[in-house]
């Protein structure tokens, strides 16, 4: 391309690995976090490949029990964590509010080394030997009794945990002040509100499960004893503190996917979003209400019976903001003009599959019933069908949306159209029936299990390997399109932010000239700039495309 | 009974015909919403698909009495499943007064469980049904769960406390009990088998081994006099200490002025943390046995004190308050 953009600015190792252009610290984050995919997506099929009888033929149950303790760590706080906020948020906010960087660019680059550090105390914890704790590293196991890498981990993760604190503040200081002349709060994408909120849990809930894992990581070097009953400790403390962080967690996992839900609907069926200020206050109001419910991850811990009844009774308060999302997403399709391109495809799979995810937690909400379902493989898919089907199809859905932006580049269609059905199918064999072997007894974190279990796990194994396919042609189309692909041209779908409004790829300081934003957010009526005339072809040309 | 549920286990407890209309009722209404949403999702996909290249849709921006609609409606489904579910709960929380007790014991990676007369089952457990029946839990080492998927509970068992689950048999039969809380290496074969039986049968298999050395009261009564206690703790009420007839289950008068049930996590607490509760009218003397005593004997112990409900209790030295209420 004849043009000057951030990518072809400046060129060799140092000015990737000392930029302060939030556009290639985004692209650093994308290596990253893939690799950590990789690794534990590697993870996931050597488990589900053992659970394909009843004795488990794959590995030892030392091993197992390393497996899916690994798998645990790798995607939850290597991969979904900082996936779309890392990648897609830091590349698009400042387009999206039309401005230049984000409010701290040094520090920006400062949270990826961080999280290159903490990765690289887990990646050793994983190569001398692993870690077999859960990733829950429930006490006393974890700070006694286990015989595994336990402190490189938690140093890692403690270590992480500055990242995503970092990342947070710089997000917020951002959107309150470096918004564009007109871009109001009620302009803004829901993307930027849903990692407003998603930023106010980052800042919020980390520090606790740092401290929860330094007080386990000193507890094993030092034998204190917070959590050690022998020494006056309580390891039902630990759980408190580390459910404190991680229920809330979950929602930095999925705000950002449904932040992206909210951009590919409105623009492929060409009209606002239904109900964007219930969208943009329920991203708020799942970031608050999602602080309370901690507990009901311990309803069989021996909690007091009125703690369990008011966890119960929140936790079926944070599902209402979440269904409003859905309900105002598909009322979004109503007298839209919708079409089949790729990203829709990823969206209405994500609403699909988070229907299935966030109702079953009311399944697991319901004291009476998850006195049963507690600790099951229907927990397992309950949370499975939240963090890969909707935060992972959000996290690939959104790649793909912004591919066009990120490389000026098309992947092919076609191609991809197969992949999101793939992911799908997939998905849905190897999870589904996991629902029906936790309500049949089945426990999670067994390398062993009745062989009346048998067919339902060889089911969820026959997915998974659609599924992996399903994950494995992106990787390998989305990288040929970089050097292949149709050139993209500035919008190509059209969509109406203010990241469409400069060129595929942007230049480095992103806009020529600072933009005044006087238009609705998704307004397919006022907006000429988008070639929607009559006659006119829905795929406008690219600019200098010589 | 047979299951009515389809891909459910056999419904053998007091608690699993609830759990399973339970989830009949959750499943129906949310199959609901997703059957609605699903459907509206594809009908809307075809009915409104893009019909030439420059279309775009109409520009609905919201409702709000439909907003208002699609929170209240789902709250109040809500609520009706919060509380069903908690009427069930808070059953499961409250043994009724008249169980049959059996302690169980997890341990990394086996679980021990002691019969009233004192017979041990290593991976077993036997319990007669149309009985109340109370586990009473503790653990070794790390945090155990003692689940029966055919009775829909499950308790974990966590170390430094007791934790207690209570179900009543109702259907004979053997039925799987897994740990279901990861416990380390073998967490997936630390299981065994709930044997069901009928009453009859449960009592002439209880009564056909030996127990007589194994009964935990009388273990528990030589540990009490082997670690001394009985120096302080004198049956009529003369000793440093109070008197442990009548104790357990009735009210304890404390040095500050409060009340407390004696029960079982009483009765350890004293045992390992003596200072923690000192009764009204006695001096903070009794040394701690923390370390000193396995869980089994820590039961062993209790089994005493409980059996010595029925002794007379003396006019003085008992520390039991004025008000007097027995369970």
């Amino acid at each position: 391309m004849p043009h000057e953009d951030y990518l072809n600015a400046t060129y060799g190792i140092r000015s990737w690995l000392l930029t302060t252009d939030h556009k290639r610290i985004a692209l650093l984050w994308l290596g990253s976090v893939t690799v950590f995919f990789f690794i534990g997506g590697l993870f996931a099929t050597m488990i589900r490949i053992h659970l394909l009888t009843p004795t488990g033929y794959l590995v030892t149950p030392e091993t197992y029990n390393r497996l899916f303790t690994m798998h645990g760590v790798a995607m939850i706080f290597f991969f979904l964590i900082p996936s779309i906020p890392a990648v897609l948020g830091n590349f698009l906010i400042p387009l999206m509010i039309g401005a230049k960087d984000l409010a701290f660019p040094r520090i920006n680059l400062l949270s990826w080394y961080i999280y290159m550090i903490g990765g690289c105390f887990a990646l050793y914890s994983f190569a001398t030997g692993g870690l077999d704790t859960g990733w829950t590293f429930y006490t006393p196991l974890s700070s006694i009794y286990s015989n595994s890498a336990v402190t490189p981990a938690v140093i890692g993760i403690f270590i992480n945990g500055f990242s995503s604190i970092l990342t947070g503040l710089n997000f917020i200081v951002t959107i309150h002040t470096m918004r564009a002349p007109g871009m109001t709060w009620f302009r803004l994408p829901l993307f930027v509100w849903a990692h407003y909120a998603t930023s106010l849990i980052m800042i919020l809930g980390t520090p606790v499960i740092a401290i929860s894992l330094l007080l386990v990581g000193l507890e094993r070097m030092f034998h204190l004893g917070f959590f050690n009953p022998a020494l006056g400790g309580d390891p039902i403390l630990f759980q408190h503190l580390f459910w404190f962080y991680s229920h809330p967690a979950v929602y930095i996992m999925v705000l950002p996917a449904m932040g992206v839900i909210s951009e590919i609907i409105p623009t492929f069926a060409r009209r606002p979003i239904f109900g964007y200020s219930f969208i943009a206050g329920s991203s708020i109001a799942i970031a608050v209400i999602g602080f309370f419910v901690w507990a009901h991850h311990m309803f069989v811990t021996g909690e007091s019976v009125y703690a369990a009844l008011t966890f119960s009774f929140l936790s079926y308060l944070v599902a209402i903001p979440s269904a409003v999302k859905v309900f105002n997403w598909t009322s979004t399709l109503y007298k839209g003009s919708i079409s089949w391109d790729t990203p829709m495809i990823y969206a209405l799979g994500f609403i699909g599959l988070f229907l299935i995810g966030g109702l079953t937690g009311l399944f697991l909400a319901c004291l009476g019933l998850d006195i049963h379902i507690h600790d099951t493989y229907f927990v397992v898919a309950h949370f499975h069908y939240i963090m890969v089907g909707g935060a992972v199809m959000g996290y690939v859905g959104g790649l793909h949306f912004w591919w066009p932006k990120i490389t000026g580049r098309l992947y092919p269609e076609a191609l991809a159209r197969i992949a999101a059905v793939t992911l799908f199918v997939g998905f849905n064999l190897t999870f589904f029936p996991q629902f029906i072997l936790g309500y049949l007894g089945m426990p999670r974190r067994y390398h062993t299990y009745p062989p009346e279990f048998q067919v339902l796990n060889v089911l969820s194994t026959a997915g998974a390997s659609i599924l992996a396919l399903g994950y494995l042609l992106p990787m390998l189309y989305l990288t040929w399109s970089m050097r292949y692909g149709k050139v993209a041209g500035q919008n190509p779908w059209p969509a109406t932010g203010l990241e469409w409004k400069t060129d595929s790829p942007p230049p480095t300081e992103n806009f020529d000239v600072t933009p005044v934003v006087t238009w609705e957010p998704y307004d397919f009526q006022n907006r000429p700039d988008l070639g929607l005339t009559a006659g006119a072809p829905s795929l406008a040309p690219a600019h200098g495309d010589d | 009974m047979q299951s009515q549920l389809p891909f459910s286990p056999d419904q053998a407890s007091n608690f699993a015909p609830h759990v399973d209309d339970l989830m009949l009722f959750i499943t129906l209404i949310c199959l609901f919403f997703a059957v609605a949403v699903t459907a509206a999702i594809i009908i809307f996909f075809f009915k409104f698909h893009r019909k030439s290249p420059d279309e775009v849709g109409v520009p609905i921006h919201g409702d709000s009495r439909l907003e208002a609609a699609w929170m209240i409606v789902p709250l109040i489904l809500a609520m009706a499943m919060f509380g069903w579910g908690a009427v069930v709960y808070v059953d499961y929380r409250h043994a009724p007064p008249d169980t049959l007790d059996i302690y169980v014991i997890g341990k990394q990676w086996m679980w021990k469980a002691q019969q009233p007369n004192g017979l041990r089952e290593i991976n077993e457990l036997h319990v007669p049904a149309g009985r109340n029946v109370r586990l009473i839990l503790a653990s070794e080492d790390v945090i155990h769960d003692f689940f029966v998927p055919a009775f829909r509970v499950k308790m974990d068992v966590v170390p430094g406390h007791y934790n207690t689950m209570w179900f009543r048999p109702t259907k004979p039969g053997r039925y799987h009990f897994f740990c279901s809380q990861y416990c380390g290496t073998n967490h997936a074969i630390m299981g065994g088998w709930v044997t069901v039986m009928e009453p009859a049968d449960y009592a002439a298999w209880l009564s056909g081994s030996s127990g007589a050395e194994a009964n935990p009261v009388v273990a528990g009564e030589k540990l009490f006099a082997e670690k001394a206690c009985v120096t302080c703790h004198v049956a009529n009420g003369t000793g440093r200490a109070p008197s442990l007839n009548g104790v357990y289950g009735a009210k304890v008068l404390l040095a500050d002025g409060s009340t407390v049930v004696a029960d079982e996590a009483y009765i350890r607490e004293s045992i390992l943390l003596p200072n923690a509760k000192i009764v009204a009218g006695y001096q903070p003397v009794m040394p701690t046995f923390q370390g000193q005593l396995t869980e089994e004997q820590i039961l062993s112990l209790t089994a005493y004190i409980k059996s010595l409900q029925s002794q007379p209790v003396p006019a003085t030295g008992a520390g039991i308050a004025p008000t007097t209420e027995k369970r």
